[in-house]
């Protein structure tokens, strides 16, 4: 008979075999503290897909063409299927709907904080498929490589879907920037406005990032914040310059030595406002989510009542 | 004649990060049984690191025919598709 592995075993185990790039699996034995850092990266990358409708959702109906009104939903709709696969991916680590839908009401359970940006232009759908889900893209296709096995499935999943999204709304800039002077005005002002925002998408500076170490030593992030971040700014810089867009840092340029473009500092005070709940549109969004959730009560009411039915008349045939 | 036993179908995780994958089905007597016949057939050069078993009869279907009617192919949405959007060469690669 072998004997009871001891804690400092199972962990030990544990890192070894994320060492070897295994990948972890909803029935494996983990840390406490792994599985709830996963379940708050996963939570809070659901959650983001959810609320992050709402600013494009806006849109819908003022779309300028029938086009590009069917491809707005047609991203509208694969957002809300990313939330449903983050969603059920951490639900294999024990948690429910019920209980991350209360988290994000409470406010213990974030979402990213871009989306508490208001969207006031045609032209920030430009923006937001090119340089939001451009964001998002670059965060995502690294966490392909997460070490929780169901997370890891659901990026490859979601990232094969993105493809389009970034495509479509830099799309949208550059038939703007082919436009009038307006028109050209307009895509301009909303990569003025959501450059920044953009930029505090990847968070903290690693120095500064609370869950950064644990995080990386354990895999479930593979790129630090600030690595991201430089990525994306090296890509974004020459699709702005093709169609004619001026990136709003006065310190973007390239540096030889480092192979990579320096850029300004974030306004840390402006992210610190809007992560914890001082954004301009943070209550407008949760209360939406709120109301939805709450006027979508009589459907699901209607299905288990619905099934009661079913099932009591199939026993009465069946007696 | 006896009556057959239930009938389960297995999925097997060849390796650690993918997904289980359907490879066959087996009767057995219970989902037990199941699972040790599983290994038995389906991983005997080391094909599986994770097996699944499932009553076979749990398992609801969609027909081919249905297809259309029931998941449209949305051949007429082209705009779902990363090609659909002609980019400038030198971004092309977005
Ligand atoms: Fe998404
Ligand atoms: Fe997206």
């Amino acid at each position: 008979m072998s004997r009871e592995k001891t804690q400092a075993e199972l962990e030990a185990q544990f890192q070894a075999k994320i060492d070897a790039e295994e990948k972890i699996e909803p029935k494996d034995w983990m840390p406490e503290k792994y599985r709830l850092n996963v379940l708050r990266q996963m939570s809070q990358h659901a959650h983001s897909e959810v609320i992050g409708m709402q600013p494009e959702g806006n849109w819908i109906t003022r779309a300028p063409t029938l086009h590009r009104k069917c491809v707005l939903l047609a991203k509208v709709q694969d957002e809300g299927g990313h939330g449903l696969y983050l969603y059920s991916a951490a639900e294999t680590l024990g948690t429910s709907r019920e209980e991350m839908n209360e988290a994000l009401h409470s406010g213990r359970a974030k979402y990213a904080s871009i989306f508490n940006y208001p969207a006031i232009t045609w032209a920030d759908m430009g923006a937001i498929g090119w340089l939001v889900d451009g964001a998002a893209i670059v965060n995502q296709v690294s966490l392909q490589r997460t070490s929780y096995g169901p997370y890891s499935r659901g990026m490859v999943r979601i990232c094969k879907e993105e493809s389009f999204h970034q495509r479509q709304g830099y799309h949208i800039m550059m038939v703007l920037m082919r436009g009038s002077d307006a028109q050209k005005q307009m895509a301009q002002d909303a990569l003025n406005r959501f450059w920044w925002p953009s930029m505090m998408m990847f968070g903290p500076h690693d120095a500064e990032s609370a869950h950064s170490a644990q995080s990386m030593k354990w895999k479930i992030k593979r790129q630090s914040n600030d690595e991201l971040r430089q990525k994306f700014v090296d890509q974004s810089v020459a699709q702005a310059e093709e169609i004619g867009l001026v990136i709003p840092d006065p310190d973007l340029k390239w540096n030889e030595e480092r192979g990579h473009y320096d850029f300004g500092e974030i306004d840390w005070e402006e992210f610190n406002q809007v992560i914890s709940g001082n954004g301009p549109c943070n209550r407008q969004r949760l209360a939406h989510h709120v109301k939805a959730e709450e006027e979508g009560e009589w459907v699901r009411d209607a299905m288990a009542a619905y099934e009661t039915k079913k099932r009591q008349r199939s026993a009465k045939a069946a007696a | 004649m006896s009556e057959h036993m239930k009938l389960f179908e297995v999925f097997l995780r060849s390796k650690r990060g993918l997904d289980h994958k359907h490879v066959g089905s087996l009767h057995a007597e219970d989902p037990q049984q199941a699972l040790e016949y599983a290994r038995d057939i389906y991983t005997r050069r080391s094909e599986g690191v994770s097996i699944w078993v499932v009553n076979s009869t749990d398992i609801v279907a969609s027909q081919e025919d249905d297809c259309e009617s029931f998941y449209d192919p949305q051949d007429d949405k082209p705009y779902r598709h990363a090609t659909h959007y002609q980019l400038p060469e030198a971004v092309n690669n977005m």
